[in-house]
């Protein structure tokens, strides 16, 4: 093992892994947005818009995320979409990972009882008051963990965009394997700092869970 | 520049030899996880300490690290260690391996929560522990699992766009090729999604059906 290649290069490796974590952060934060609006559409009253949010839903998670990229950076300027690399990133695995997230909203929603909506009906709340005092506190206490999942998935799927060129951790180790011929010790410094973001959030994750918990 | 789709039907042909070939490695891939999958979920649970805790390392570092990354590992790893194997053949075991781990965690759940007594039992009317694993245990295990394995192998077909990327000419490289010759990006990206979907909506007719199979044997 080349220790004294890696002592050199792992300057770049502490870079990428911050543009990997910006996109995380910004892909997460895309993502959750989405899963809200496509968890409110799949359980709108309206039949056409329950049919949009399952067709987005259907269709994300239903072809590859690389593919999804691909269309957004490479086919958007054809339909008047100019982005850079890492906004066209953060927008197309923020919608990918949003499809993902819409499923797990929608299911922490609807496993909550019918009976606390009808309750909170009785005692006099309108539809929406039933649903922003009574059902989503309960229900946001079931999605930490599975949106803990989620993100993990998201962290590594932000590696798709080195396909893209972004210079993030994956791209990073890439570029280094093809100049030095040393696969395994650039996979050891990329695959460290994932560990180390992914065992970060992993930890944050169950702490927040741990927290939101009625004890 | 607008979208044209009359340009698509002249290059089909190396779209949809690029389909065979991403169903070909996803097939050969997903029966590599899944017995590769029985076989680290054996070895996570039954090796001994010596073997089975630098395993479960290399599992927890399998899980922790972006498929892509593994995939570069593996097709330059293998060359370095002087086995040139074809592109295609990394890209299958990449995509095995990877998705195997994933299994084995699935599978080990399910072997310890096949009932106690189903192993004694074996152990009983004479059979080894190997023989009572193998013959009474896991096949049970891996009814209850195929379900959520079912999931596992839609992750697969989908991860194994990323292939593309270590030179493997499936789908997603075989509508970049006619991308270059056309400079038609959306609409041929967009052909090679479609594809995809009808492969994953197959794909999950299958499991359904596989499922309620399941749910009548019981």
């Amino acid at each position: 093992m080349d220790i004294d290649l890696m002592m050199r290069v792992y300057p770049f490796f502490l870079t990428a892994a911050w543009t990997t974590i910006q996109l995380s952060v910004l892909t997460a934060l895309l993502g959750l947005a989405m899963g809200a609006l496509g968890a409110s559409a799949r359980l709108s009253r309206f039949a056409l818009v329950r049919f949009i949010g399952a067709a987005y839903v259907s269709l994300f998670r239903g072809t590859p995320a690389l593919i999804q990229l691909f269309i957004l950076y490479f086919g958007g300027p054809q339909i008047g979409i100019q982005l850079d690399a890492f906004e066209a990133g953060v927008i197309g695995l923020g919608i990918n990972a949003g499809a993902y997230m819409t499923e797990t909203i929608r299911g922490a929603i609807i496993s909550i009882d019918k009976g606390q909506r009808e309750a909170g009906r009785t005692l006099g709340l309108s539809q929406w008051q039933a649903t922003y005092k009574i059902i989503l506190p309960q229900a946001a206490r079931l999605m930490v963990r599975p949106l803990g999942v989620n993100l993990n998935m998201l962290i590594k799927a932000t590696a798709l965009v080195a396909a893209i060129s972004v210079v993030e951790l994956t791209y990073t180790a890439q570029r280094y394997i093809g100049s030095t011929y040393k696969p395994f010790e650039m996979f050891l410094l990329a695959g460290v700092l994932y560990m180390i973001i992914i065992y970060a959030t992993g930890r944050a994750v169950a702490w927040l869970d741990r927290r939101v918990q009625i004890t | 520049m607008g979208l044209d789709f009359t340009v698509v039907p002249g290059h089909l042909d190396i779209i949809l030899l690029g389909c065979a070939w991403t169903i070909g490695i996803a097939v050969a891939a997903a029966l590599l996880s899944f017995f590769g999958g029985i076989v680290f979920a054996v070895i996570a649970l039954y090796a001994p300490w010596i073997i089975r805790q630098p395993f479960r390392l290399i599992e927890w570092v399998f899980m922790g690290t972006p498929l892509l990354l593994q995939l570069f590992l593996i097709y330059f790893g293998l060359v370095q260690i002087g086995i040139d194997l074809p592109a295609f053949v990394a890209g299958i075991i990449g995509l095995g391996l990877h998705f195997a781990v994933y299994n084995s965690e699935l599978i080990q759940t399910a072997i310890l929560s096949v009932d106690k007594g189903q192993m004694e039992a074996a152990r009983t009317v004479g059979l080894s522990r190997g023989q009572a694993l193998r013959k009474v245990v896991i096949p049970q295990a891996v009814r209850d699992v195929i379900p959520p394995i079912g999931n596992n192998m839609i992750a697969l077909l989908k991860d194994s766009a990323l292939v593309s990327v270590i030179g493997v000419s499936e789908l997603t490289l075989s509508a970049q090729r006619a991308i270059g010759a056309t400079y038609r990006p959306f609409e041929f990206y967009l052909v090679a999604a479609m594809f995809y979907y009808v492969i994953n909506l197959c794909m999950e007719w299958v499991q359904r059906r596989i499922e309620r199979r399941i749910s009548i044997s019981r």
